[in-house]
């Protein structure tokens, strides 16, 4: 697939144009849109939006993954927690609190200014050519258990007591 | 290994078309093609599922509508088609209308990265086996927006058994994937497929599939594939005498005949993936000569998967949810985790690969002792238990009047 | 090649997204989705510098990226559990009722 876009340059930008606005639009739907459940639907569409970018970033591995957990694992769990909190979802009081119009504010200033800064900047680019995935992947699997295998030890830990943790918290008792 | 879409787009450059577009031609091409060939599946698939049964059941099943009834299903899809499309008046339209399309879309799409033969495979990615693991979490989606959607009690438990059920079974089958993962060193299915040749004096005879290397390994995958497609002994999602029909109570017409489709085709799938990791894919004997006996092969051995599926379907009763539960969190987890942990260990060692292969095969059929010990001990329990429970003898033990004190 | 700076305008968009969500959504829930919004546009940030920049093989992006992932999960995990035991306790998961703790 990558390689019809390498031809192409054109092409990848317009997929990106595609990509961008699905993903854009979905995050500001996660954000406004009234529902509770349909803020959680829009979550999912963002996700696969960012997945669409890292495909285009060459990431294959870093797409699947992002699928398999945040699509698979972390909407799911959001949409439970959705549903065994009913009763607040239809709204019968507003969805934003008192600060939404300071906040409104403070977002666009903030998305403002750094998409000013952003655009003025020029950025080094580089660009290399990427080996083949699969010694990505495989390079990937050994910087873990190399350069990154305390973090990763870590990570491993932390995954373990957050799961432990978890379980203790919303238990019945 | 020459890809199809190489072959393809190649002679289409050749006919003068420039490199990028012949290429992207062909991708359109095989899209089209996997995707046609998706629905003229399942209409063979649930052309069998409904033989097999009918064969279990002591009866004939259909035979009116075309050659040894062939057509029924045609005439079932023309008559879904035509009926009204009722939609709840609570329900939440995104929902409700997105989750039949996302569901069929999860199962279609893992069609991209099957190796049907050497270099027919839609797109032999780099992470292919977690690629089907990544598409099967959409078809969890597909059945909480089914359940939330349709405002309808039963189907939302039933959304919740099904992401509890899914979610857990999952844990085994990924862990149980990753064992010919880790014996072929790649997640190509293509790849996963090659590494299962078995060659005597450099000649093929396609038989190194890693059931034999790894048997323990395939039962758990199969098992919790069951589970994943929401097959019986694990079909509790759609218990009719408790949920009425699962997710999709109230959806009808083609809404309910494209569940009805993602259900077959993903059944079909996970026989796909038995056979891609463990039943040597397109391997058999002289598949290096004639590259299409491939195909052959692949589709008969994943058929002869699907027979066995709705066999199991024919035979067993569905069992209770919390039975389910623990049966995947106490026994399939902690095994395949024992299995994987031993296994890394054992290809580590400074050994020749026969005995790595041989220890491998050992821990495999400790895991399986273990596996029916466990289970013998329990339906022990349970005999003992619904004994008590039913005997006559029992029950008056029960009845008789408290012995008097001695007055 | 996509410029690099669509892709940190993109993911600069989403994080503002993240940061409304967060200041000022009344539910729980969906103020942690926004913290799931600007973990994303971290993401996004981190896999295109790793694409763009001059040390493609070193792969920092992408391991960065993961390790942001498996928090994004551990987080999600704990303050979930978290809502819903707050939700046993008190019937809501409204942000500015949950206010025990005020003198």
């Amino acid at each position: 697939m990558p390689a019809i876009l390498d031809h192409l340059p054109t092409v990848q930008q317009v997929i990106f144009i595609l990509i961008g606005l699905f993903t854009a639009v979905s995050a500001l739907l996660v954000v406004v849109a009234p529902n509770l459940f349909h803020n959680a639907l829009a979550l999912v569409a963002t996700f696969f939006g960012v997945t669409g970018l890292y495909v285009l970033l060459e990431a294959e591995f870093l797409a699947v993954s992002q699928v398999l957990i945040y699509v698979g694992a972390i909407s799911t769990l959001i949409t439970f927690a959705i549903m065994l909190t009913r009763g607040m979802m239809y709204g019968r009081t507003s969805p934003t609190n008192q600060q939404r119009l300071a906040a409104a504010i403070m977002a666009v200033l903030f998305f403002l200014v750094l998409a000013g800064l952003l655009v003025h900047v020029p950025w080094p680019v580089v660009g290399a050519e990427l080996k083949a995935g699969e010694a990505i992947i495989a390079d990937l699997g050994e910087l873990f258990v190399t350069t990154y295998l305390i973090p990763f030890e870590l990570m491993a830990l932390l995954l373990l007591v957050a799961l432990a943790g978890a379980l203790m918290l919303a238990r019945d008792r | 290994m020459q890809l199809w879409s190489e072959t393809l787009s190649n002679w289409l450059a050749g006919l003068g078309l420039p490199e990028p577009v012949a290429l992207t031609v062909a991708y359109l091409v095989g899209a089209l093609v996997l995707a046609t060939f998706a629905p003229l599946l399942a209409l063979i698939l649930i052309w069998i599922t409904r033989k097999v049964i009918s064969r279990l059941q002591d009866r004939i099943g259909p035979n009116r509508v075309g050659k040894y009834g062939l057509l029924q299903t045609v005439a079932d899809a023309l008559k879904l088609l035509s009926k009204e499309d009722i939609r709840p008046a609570n329900a939440d339209p995104i929902s409700y209308n997105l989750a039949p399309i996302l569901s069929v879309f999860g199962v279609i799409m893992s069609l991209a990265v099957v190796a049907f033969a050497p270099g027919l495979i839609g797109a032999d990615l780099n992470v292919g086996v977690l690629y089907l693991v990544a598409l099967g979490s959409i078809g969890i989606m597909a059945a909480l927006m089914a359940g939330w959607g349709s405002s309808n009690k039963y189907a939302l438990l039933a959304g919740f058994r099904v992401v509890a059920q899914l979610l857990s079974y999952e844990i085994p089958m990924v862990l149980s994937m990753l064992a010919p993962v880790l014996l072929a060193g790649t997640m190509r299915l293509g790849g996963i497929s090659e590494a299962q040749a078995l060659r005597i004096f450099g000649f093929n005879i396609g038989l190194g599939w890693f059931v034999f290397i790894m048997p323990a390994a395939f039962l758990i995958f199969f098992i919790s594939a069951l589970a994943e497609g929401e097959q019986t002994p694990f079909d509790l999602l759609e218990a009719e005498s408790e949920l009425i029909a699962g997710f999709h109570i109230e959806y009808s017409g083609m809404k309910f005949a494209m569940f009805f489709l993602a259900q077959f085709l993903n059944s079909f799938f996970l026989g796909a993936i038995a056979v891609m990791l463990f039943l040597g894919g397109w391997q058999g004997p002289l598949v290096d000569q004639i590259p299409l006996l491939g195909l052959v092969y692949f589709l008969a051995k994943t058929f002869a998967v699907y027979v066995v599926v709705q066999w199991i379907k024919g035979t067993f009763p569905r069992v209770r949810i919390d039975q389910m539960m623990a049966f995947a969190w106490k026994v399939l987890v902690p095994q395949v985790l024992a299995l994987i942990l031993w296994q890394m260990l054992v290809m580590k060692l400074p050994a020749p690969t026969w005995v790595q292969y041989g220890l491998i095969l050992v821990g495999n059929l400790a895991v399986i002792g273990v596996v029916v010990r466990i289970l013998g001990r329990y339906f022990q329990q349970e005999q003992v238990r619904s004994k008590r429970a039913f005997e006559p003898r029992s029950l008056i033990g029960t009845m008789q009047p408290a012995p008097s004190s001695g007055d | 090649m996509v410029p690099l700076n669509w892709y940190l305008i993109l993911s600069a968009f989403v994080f503002s997204c993240g940061l409304y969500a967060a200041l000022a959504r009344r539910n729980a829930i969906a103020a942690l989705m926004g913290i799931e919004l600007m973990l994303n546009a971290v993401n996004i940030n981190l896999v295109a510098f790793w694409r763009y920049g001059n040390a493609v093989e070193a792969l920092a992006g992408q391991v960065f990226a993961i390790f942001v992932i498996a928090v994004a999960a551990a987080e999600v995990a704990v303050g979930l559990a978290l809502i819903i035991s707050v939700y046993r306790l008190r019937r809501t998961v409204n942000l500015d009722e949950l206010d025990t703790l005020r003198g």
